[in-house]
Order: C-alpha cells, then structure tokens, then sequence
C-alpha cells in the first residue's frame, strides 16, 4: 500500500514529476508535495468542495483522486486561475460583496463559478444555487456568494467580457 | 481484459477503481481497505456510446455529466437523462461513472433505479467471457449485484423507447444533490390510451431499487384518470418495505412515495395524446 509511484503532470502550465506514496491524494499532491495550498481539504469525502480543481478542463474534486491516476493530465488550481486573471472580475466582485469571511471555503467557490461562467448564457440564481449544491460555507451564508457570482455574470454579458480579456492579454 | 487478469493476480483483497466517487470516500472513511486498486478509467472497451438496431449501448466508463447531455442518451434512454440532474453536484458528475453507480448499487441512487426501468440489461465480462442479466435480476440485495468478486461490467444495454412509450422521473430530496428521500422513474407503454405495459420503479425505499408490482397491477389495462391513480396510489403501500430510520420513519417513507407516484401517473397522463 505505501509503494511509491511516479507521477508526471502539469500543474498551472509547468510540467512536474514526483515519486510519491500511490494513495497520495491529489489533494495532499498539491498542498503537501508542492506547496501549493490554495486548495484546501475539508472533508476529504467529497461534500465540502474546498479542493476542486480543474482537471484537463473540468472541475473535480482533488480529495476524490488518487495523483497517480492525474499523471499525464493537466491541472489548474486557484492559484493557476488567478495568475491567468482568468477570474479577477470574479475575484473583485466577491471582494466588493463581502463574499468571504475566514475564506476557507472561497477556492472551491471561484471553482464552481469559474465553471458555470465558461458556459454559454447567463445563469439564473437559481442556476447559480444548483451549481454551488456541493460547496459548503460555515460563516458567510449564500446570498452574498450568489450576488457576486451574478454580478459577475451580468458584467461579463454585458460587455466585460473584452475587460476581462484584455486583462489576460496584459 | 488485462484487468480481469490484474484481479485475479492480486488474489481477493482488490478492488476496481472507476470515477473513484464512491471508493475513494469509502476508503477515506475507513469502510473499506483493499490492499490493490486497479485503475479501469482507461480501457477502450468500457466506453462508447451507440445505436445498435433497437438496443443503446452505452459503455460503463460514461461519466454522469455525458448521461446528461448525451443525445442518444435523451433520445433513446430518457430516464437516464431526466435523473441525471439529481445525480451529485456538477464535479462529481464530471467523474462518476454511470457502470460505477449501478455497479456500486446504492439503494439511494438514481441511475440503478432507472435501469430497471427501463429494462436494461447489464453485460458483464470475466476471464471466460461475458454474459448479459436483465435488470430484473441484477440488484440482489444491499450493495450487492449479480457482478461477481473479480468481475467487471462492461456495459449497459438499453431497449429503446418508440412512439408508444411516455415517462416520467421525480425525487423528493432535502436539497437539490442530496440523495433522494424518495424517488421514482416510471417508464409505461400506452396503447389507444391505456396502459399496456408499466414498469414503476422506486428508489431509497429498500435495500435495492424496488419495482411496484401492485401499483403497476392496479394500472394495466387502464387509461390514467383520478380513479387509476387513486387505486396505484392505494396499492403502492403494499409495495414497499422501508427500513427503520430515525429521521424518515417508513410511514413518511410510503406517503412520500404515494406522493410521488401521484404526481408522476398525473405527468404521463398529460403526456398521452
Ligand atoms: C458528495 C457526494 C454526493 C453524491 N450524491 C449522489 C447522488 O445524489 N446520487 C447518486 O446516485 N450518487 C451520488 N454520489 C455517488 C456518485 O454518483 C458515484 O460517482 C457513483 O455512485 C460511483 O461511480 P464511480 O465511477 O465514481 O465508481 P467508483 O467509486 O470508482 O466505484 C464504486 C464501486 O463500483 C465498483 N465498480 C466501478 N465500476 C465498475 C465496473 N465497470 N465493473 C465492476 N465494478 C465497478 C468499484 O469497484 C467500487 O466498488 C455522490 C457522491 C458524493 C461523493
Ligand atoms: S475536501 Fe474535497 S470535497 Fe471536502
Ligand atoms: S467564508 Fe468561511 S467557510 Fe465560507
């Protein structure tokens, strides 16, 4: 049970390789073995959505993979997001709302928004509820987490969209 | 299969490893331990998703968010598409398997719910080969399916819906994700406007999915008007057993039900031309 395997992937565009225990999590992967602890682990079962990631272009749970099985994918955490300034008007808008307190919970949140914002339309809240089903806050309560996400997603239709792009550029 | 023989090498203590989705929290959670994962994310022959004459087949690797926009899927297996939205949250879905949930068998989940209903039927490979189990006969208890120790599934194969065929899928659940308080999918041939054939099926009420024979008695025969549905409704108590539990006692249990099915016999009679 404690082989240790070798794991290659790309974390956040740089290629990385490891040898590391084969039930290391992709969780632990990230937060232990790079540093990387912008994902957090809440749970480590699924429930809380603290450690989604985006896993060759689709959110999922880091808690719920073993690395070995990412080896040769390609994954972007929070920290890959906002260097990328992919989600800064997301960012700011939870920032503006108070849509944070101890922040615990704010990675997997601009996950799941960061998700839902790359598909065509402008979701409802009640869209953006269902999306936000699997992530747990314990302190701020939804509403202000909805808000920014909708103000986001009306900023983003209404022309934001070449503002965000612009950003990415610089 | 290469894995089949991985299995066999690694002796009893292995366990196959799909979306991970249910395993890894069972081992997180200390319920299970095997000392071997085998890895089938990766084999080609558990995949694919097509038309062949009038079954669908669809591979045991598809992902819950394919079963969800799947076109074949929507037009051919409805149910499946209907329950997929119940099924987890989005990330979960974008790495659960449709074979690992029915495979896996929980009597809280959707999709082995709705492959009784709609009468699928399940292949399965070992090392000598590969058999088909109607649905009918595949949940056999708890957890437990007709896969043995070692065995694997391939796929599920769908009869296709026709023009005669109208459905309906409903779950009372506390938040939209949360696994079903009740639920059910009901799948009914409807010849010059009675029903000739049905297949009613509930989930979280028992130890597997449960057909409702008396409920689908109480309704051959005949067109679906307030009469009917109050004579399924009167019947489906006798149809489910729910266990014991603290917060929804069977009594709630079996009015949920009756609740459910009301409101699914009223979609499908709305449906009928
Ligand atoms: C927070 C949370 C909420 C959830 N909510 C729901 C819900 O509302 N409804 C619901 O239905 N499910 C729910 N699930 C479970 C989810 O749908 C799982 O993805 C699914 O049940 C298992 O599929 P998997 O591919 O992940 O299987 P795995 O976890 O990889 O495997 C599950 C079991 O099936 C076996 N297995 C897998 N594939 C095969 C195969 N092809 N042949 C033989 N054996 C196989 C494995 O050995 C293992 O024993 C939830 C899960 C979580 C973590
Ligand atoms: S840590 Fe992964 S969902 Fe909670
Ligand atoms: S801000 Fe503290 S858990 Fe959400």
């Amino acid at each position: 049970m404690s082989d240790l395997v070798d794991v290659s992937l790309i974390v956040n565009g740089s290629e990385v390789s490891h040898r590391v225990p084969a039930r290391t999590t992709l969780a632990d992967f990230l937060r232990q073995t790079l540093e990387l602890t912008g994902t957090h682990t809440g749970c480590e079962m699924g429930v809380c959505g603290a450690c989604l990631v985006v896993l060759d272009g689709q959110v999922v749970h880091a808690c719920l993979s073993f690395a070995v099985q990412a080896s040769g994918s390609a994954v972007e955490t929070v920290e890959g997001l906002t260097e990328r300034a992919v989600i800064a008007d997301l960012q700011e808008a939870f920032h503006q709302r108070n849509a944070l307190q101890c922040g615990f919970c704010t990675p997997g949140m601009l996950m799941t928004a960061y998700s839902l914002l790359s598909q065509p339309g402008v979701p409802s809240r009640e869209d953006i509820r269902d999306a936000l089903s699997g992530n747990y806050c314990r302190c701020t309560g939804y509403e202000a987490i909805v808000d920014a996400i909708e103000t986001t997603a009306r900023n983003r239709a209404a022309g934001g969209d070449a503002a965000a792009r612009e950003e990415i550029d610089a | 299969m290469e894995a089949l023989d991985a299995y066999e090498q690694a002796g009893s203590d292995a366990s196959y490893i799909a979306g991970g989705q249910s395993l890894v929290p069972a081992l997180a959670l200390r319920l299970q331990a095997p000392d071997v994962l085998i890895d089938i994310a990766h084999i080609p022959d558990l995949r694919g998703i097509e038309l062949k004459g009038n079954w669908l087949r669809i591979g045991a690797l598809t992902r819950h968010a394919e079963v969800l926009a799947h076109p074949l899927i929507r037009q051919h297996a409805p149910l499946y598409s209907d329950a997929a939205p119940h099924v987890a949250h989005p990330a979960i879905r974008n790495k659960g398997t449709l074979g690992g949930s029915i495979a896996h068998a929980d009597p809280a989940s959707e999709f082995p719910a709705m492959t009784l209903a709609l009468g699928a039927e399940l292949e399965i490979a070992n090392r000598n080969g590969t058999r088909r189990v109607a649905a009918d006969a595949f949940f056999v208890d708890l957890f437990q399916t007709a896969i043995e120790p070692g065995e694997l599934l391939v796929a599920i194969h769908v009869p296709v819906v026709n023009a005669n065929h109208r459905w309906a899928f409903h779950e009372l659940a506390r938040r939209r994700g949360d696994y079903a308080l009740v639920g059910c999918g009901i799948l009914a041939d409807v010849i010059d406007g009675a029903i000739a054939q049905i297949r009613i099926v509930f989930f979280s009420v028992g130890n597997t999915p449960v057909r409702a024979a008396k409920a689908e008695h109480a309704l051959i025969g005949r067109v679906i008007d307030a009469d009917a549905i109050a004579a399924a409704q009167a019947a489906v108590i006798h149809d489910l057993d729910p266990p014991e539990d603290e917060n929804v006692p069977p009594a709630m249990r079996r009015q949920l039900a009756r609740v459910v099915l009301g409101r699914l016999l009223g979609d499908i009679a709305r449906q009928a031309p």
